[in-house]
């Protein structure tokens, strides 16, 4: 971009908890008013990342602003210029959803007047005018998040952190979540979010930075990372394991992954013309298919396409 | 639709100076009160054992036990001091699973996010302890005006009792306040309640401790309660005082000196993670 320094920066971070090494030097760079996906499986270092990054948790190394603020010096100055939605929702649960949002305006310092209308107003745009007269322990999961997500932009900081913001809810809530974080970015903030889903990270985000075992293993854009990986999978499943090797032979072994039962393969392939052309090679030379699928690429394709194992073995190697 | 955020500058909202002044403080520390008042009028349970835990100590103590245990006066009159410290002391212990309930369920973490000095969140709940259990003591002792308490305090003694009743609310909610922090779920933080509803049985409260056997007696002569409660049934009841008001104060001072900075301790480990 310009010569504005990026809204988020992070070189090296490391943290421990105990002796396992959550993260073993992250870098990350988010340009103002981008959205960076920060995709990865449980247990990545997604959380910690962001719990660094907000201010929430000393790391143990390296360095990282945040709105040009350093995280560790000056958290204050970051604090007021981020806003986080955790990934579980911290908000009061025996206030209402409105006592909630004006709560936290009063301790943003706004007037009484000025944090009714704020919560009004966000209670408005994120649908929960209804339930904001209710106890937030009366909420379904999804209304939780949107309310956490209103918290986190009563004081309108330019800079949003989400963690997991659709894990755990239905794929209509997902949808909602989704046209909010949309509505959110047009708004010109930027953004980071985590998540496991490749779908979302490519739903909503400019960039995508894969984080494995602490360590960010690819960073691209998100057709640089389905570009890796082909836009869609085909999953055949054999009748053994004598015709899956036979199968792999003819389609030949780079380019597939072999699953756990030893009978089903998955590969990349690009629209219906592939899969004639390897179903037509199999038939050809005599392979039974019993079963296939065509299925959209999912993390763990994403971390074969990487580092060539399953995501549990991986070592994190940069592919 | 409008966008979701405007475009007004967000300094506009923000204060220049993120560190917390004097001002702000005071202001952050009513609205967190006020939340802690919120809770405190929401969580039936609590309220309705507030209100019900009296009366029933009252009638079981007055009524069913009272014919039976021999003091020297009217039961009536050497049993309400006890009750009202039992029923203050379990009311502030409310405020552990206040606590652990801040610090289990990531509310913690957003009150963090704020421009606001962190141990305010602590604060607002000392103070709703305060008055929610000064509240709950008005009640007691209405009550048993009603079922035939007769104090014979002068408006000074009375004032001194409330002065001493109060600093026992502080001590006790302070400690809770602590076993909060330590405490890993409300469970654990409910189990401590019970703890110190248990303390004043073993104390000078319901009978004197001369009667007791000598390990319960040695116990119960040296736990605070003893001190407090002959306190206030001195002033209330002009019963001989001695040397137990100094006591009283000092074991409650020196309970807080302890545990006011061990908590500040333990809440700053709890809030770096
Ligand atoms: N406070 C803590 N104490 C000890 N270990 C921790 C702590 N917080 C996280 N961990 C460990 O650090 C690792 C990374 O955790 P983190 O929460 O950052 O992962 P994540 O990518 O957010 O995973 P998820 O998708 O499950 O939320 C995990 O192995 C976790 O057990
Ligand atoms: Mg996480």
């Amino acid at each position: 971009m310009t010569e504005s320094p990026p809204a988020i920066e992070a070189s090296g971070l490391r943290k421990s908890f105990g002796k396992t090494e959550v993260l073993k030097g992250v870098d990350l760079v988010v340009e103002r008013g981008a959205v960076l996906a920060l995709l990865g499986p449980n247990g990545a270092g997604k959380t910690t990342a962001v719990r660094i990054l907000s201010t929430l948790l000393p790391a143990d190394g390296g360095v990282a602003t945040v709105g040009g603020h350093d995280v560790s010096r000056a958290p204050n100055e970051v604090r007021s210029v981020v806003g986080i939605a955790g990934q579980y929702a911290t908000v009061d649960e025996i206030l209402t959803g409105h006592e909630n949002l004006v709560m936290i305006g009063r301790l943003y310092h706004l007037g009484k007047s000025a944090a009714r209308q704020r919560a009004d107003e966000l209670l408005e745009q994120f649908d929960l005018v209804e339930a904001g007269k209710r106890p937030v322990k009366t909420y379904s999961g999804g209304m939780r998040r949107r309310l956490d997500l209103a918290a986190s932009l009563i004081a309108k900081p330019p800079i949003i952190f989400l963690d997991e913001p659709t894990t755990g809810l239905d794929p209509r809530s997902r949808q909602s979540m989704w046209n909010v974080i949309r509505e959110l970015v047009e708004s010109g903030i930027t953004l980071l979010l985590t998540t496991q889903y490749l779908e979302e990270a490519d739903q909503l985000a400019d960039r995508v930075a894969v984080i494995d075992h602490g360590r960010i293993i690819a960073e691209g854009t998100p057709a640089d990372l389905k570009s890796t990986i082909g836009n869609e999978r085909l999953e055949l499943e054999f009748a053994g394991s004598a015709e899956l090797t036979a199968a792999a032979g003819v389609i030949g072994v780079d380019t597939i992954r072999r699953h756990e039962p030893d009978t089903k393969l998955s590969l990349a392939v690009d629209g219906p013309d592939d899969v004639r052309q390897i179903l037509t090679a199999l038939d050809a030379a005599g392979v039974k298919v019993a079963d296939l699928a065509l299925l959209k690429p999912t993390l763990d394709d994403v971390f074969f396409s990487l580092t060539g194992t399953i995501q549990d073995d991986a070592e994190g190697n940069a592919a | 639709m409008t966008a979701i955020i405007d475009q007004a500058p967000a300094h506009k909202i923000r204060r220049h100076n993120p560190r917390p002044r004097l001002r702000w403080a005071v202001s952050d520390a009513l609205v967190l009160v006020g939340r802690g008042m919120r809770h405190t009028i929401r969580n039936l349970d609590a309220l309705f054992m507030s209100v019900f835990l009296p009366i029933m100590l009252l009638v079981l103590f007055v009524y069913v036990f009272g014919g039976a245990i021999e003091v020297g006066t009217e039961y009536i009159n050497y049993v309400v001091p006890g009750i009202i410290l039992l029923c203050a002391g379990f009311g502030a212990a409310v405020t552990a699973v206040n606590v652990t309930n801040d610090m289990a369920t990531g509310v913690i973490d957003r009150f963090r996010t704020l421009p606001i000095a962190n141990w305010i969140v602590v604060f607002g709940h000392v103070v709703a302890s305060m008055a929610r259990n000064l509240f709950a003591t008005g009640l007691v002792i209405s009550l048993a005006l009603v079922m035939g308490f007769r104090p014979t305090g002068s408006v000074l003694d009375w004032l001194g009792a409330v002065g001493v009743i109060a600093l026992f609310i502080l001590t006790m909610t302070w400690v809770s306040v602590m076993f909060g922090l330590i405490a890993k779920s409300p469970d654990a933080a409910s189990g401590f309640t019970f703890f110190i509803l248990f303390l004043p049985y073993v104390s000078s409260a319901f009978v004197p401790t001369d009667t007791m056997p000598s390990v319960l007696h040695g116990f119960a002569e040296h736990q605070p309660i003893t001190p407090i409660i002959e306190t206030v049934r001195g002033l209330l009841m002009g019963t001989p005082i001695g040397n137990n008001a100094w006591l009283a104060v000092a074991w409650c001072v020196g309970i807080l000196v302890i545990v006011v900075p061990v908590s500040g301790q333990l809440f700053r480990r709890r809030t770096s993670r």
